[in-house]
């Protein structure tokens, strides 16, 4: 199992993201530019957080058409595990890869500070090591993190349990429904605001995101075991 | 030689909180008669073509893919003489 921890110019967040792979995980994982068009060799794809192209025009609207995103999106409909934090999770709205788009904070402020999540589905790949309905303190970093989509969308993300993480307590940015990481249809793509790479020791105030990196292996080597079985 | 003037406003079912904030600021300031403010983005496009209605396709077609996010904006343009 290979990682690659997608970098964009303004990417600010890959450290961390590469960090945690390689403290929780275990396993190979790369830092991959921007201007890559081949992802063949990975199993797993994550787009960090930071302000990519300096968020001009709008977060994520400029990486999107980065080379790389093509290649991203080639992986997601091969069915390859895909997550996109805070500036990675407008990018994925971006593309299409996940419906709705990130506003700014209602308050209009910058949140910086650990958050309260209740996981509404841990019948993902990216969180079944979670309990249902557990709630997880997360820190968030985001001015820009308010979910929108419009009702229909909504409804559908409802109908089929993609909503994946809700901000439990307090709100902090105003989005639609407390939504804080939704995932795609099939279940491989997934988008949240919150940084679980940056709760993945107890000296990081909280350990709760450690689970969504061991939830990435398990179901990868589920997903192995079955292939060479059958 | 056209100029494309392009004009990207939040939709209208979408809240904008800058343009709420705004208008608080207006109100403190004694303009009553505010009843809404919203924040939108302005753009010159410089285009370098003599035909008309190819500019304005082309110019649909980059609000479409890179200038307006249509999931929460809406966008208007006019084509002037460059």
């Amino acid at each position: 199992m290979r990682v690659a921890v997608i970098v964009f110019p303004g990417s600010n967040a890959d450290v961390d993201l590469y960090n945690a792979v390689e403290d929780v995980m275990g396993v190979p994982v790369d830092y991959v530019w921007h201007a890559e068009n081949d992802l063949s060799r990975y199993d797993v794809i994550l787009l960090p957080g930071g302000f990519s192209y300096g968020d001009y025009l709008r977060c994520g609207a400029v990486a999107r058409f980065s080379p790389v995103m093509e290649q991203v999106i080639k992986a997601a409909e091969q069915g390859k595990l895909v997550m996109g934090i805070c500036n990675g999770f407008q990018i994925l709205t971006e593309a299409g890869l996940l419906p709705g788009a990130l506003l700014r904070n209602r308050s209009l402020k910058f949140r910086c500070k650990l958050s309260a999540l209740r996981v509404e589905n841990n019948d993902t790949a990216f969180t079944r090591d979670y309990a249902a309905g557990e709630v997880i303190q997360i820190p968030i970093a985001h001015g820009e993190g308010n979910y929108y989509c419009d009702e229909e969308t909504l409804e559908k993300l409802k109908a089929n349990n993609q909503i994946v993480f809700r901000y439990h307590g307090e709100n902090p940015n105003g989005s639609l429904e407390d939504i804080a990481g939704i995932c795609n249809e099939k279940g491989n793509v997934l988008g949240m605001m919150p940084h679980p790479e940056r709760a993945v020791h107890e000296w990081m105030s909280s350990a709760d995101g450690r689970r969504m990196f061991t939830s990435i292996l398990q179901t990868w080597r589920e997903r192995n075991s079955v292939q060479a079985h059958s | 030689m056209y100029k494309a003037v392009v004009y990207v406003t939040l939709r209208q079912s979408v809240l904008d909180p800058q343009g709420h904030a705004v208008k608080g600021a207006l109100h403190s300031l004694g303009f009553d008669e505010v009843k809404d403010v919203r924040i939108g983005r302005y753009l010159e496009v410089e285009l370098d073509t003599s035909d008309l209605s190819k500019a304005e396709e082309r110019v649909s077609e980059m609000c479409e893919k890179l200038l307006a996010n249509t999931v929460i904006e809406d966008y208007r343009f006019e084509i002037v003489e460059g």
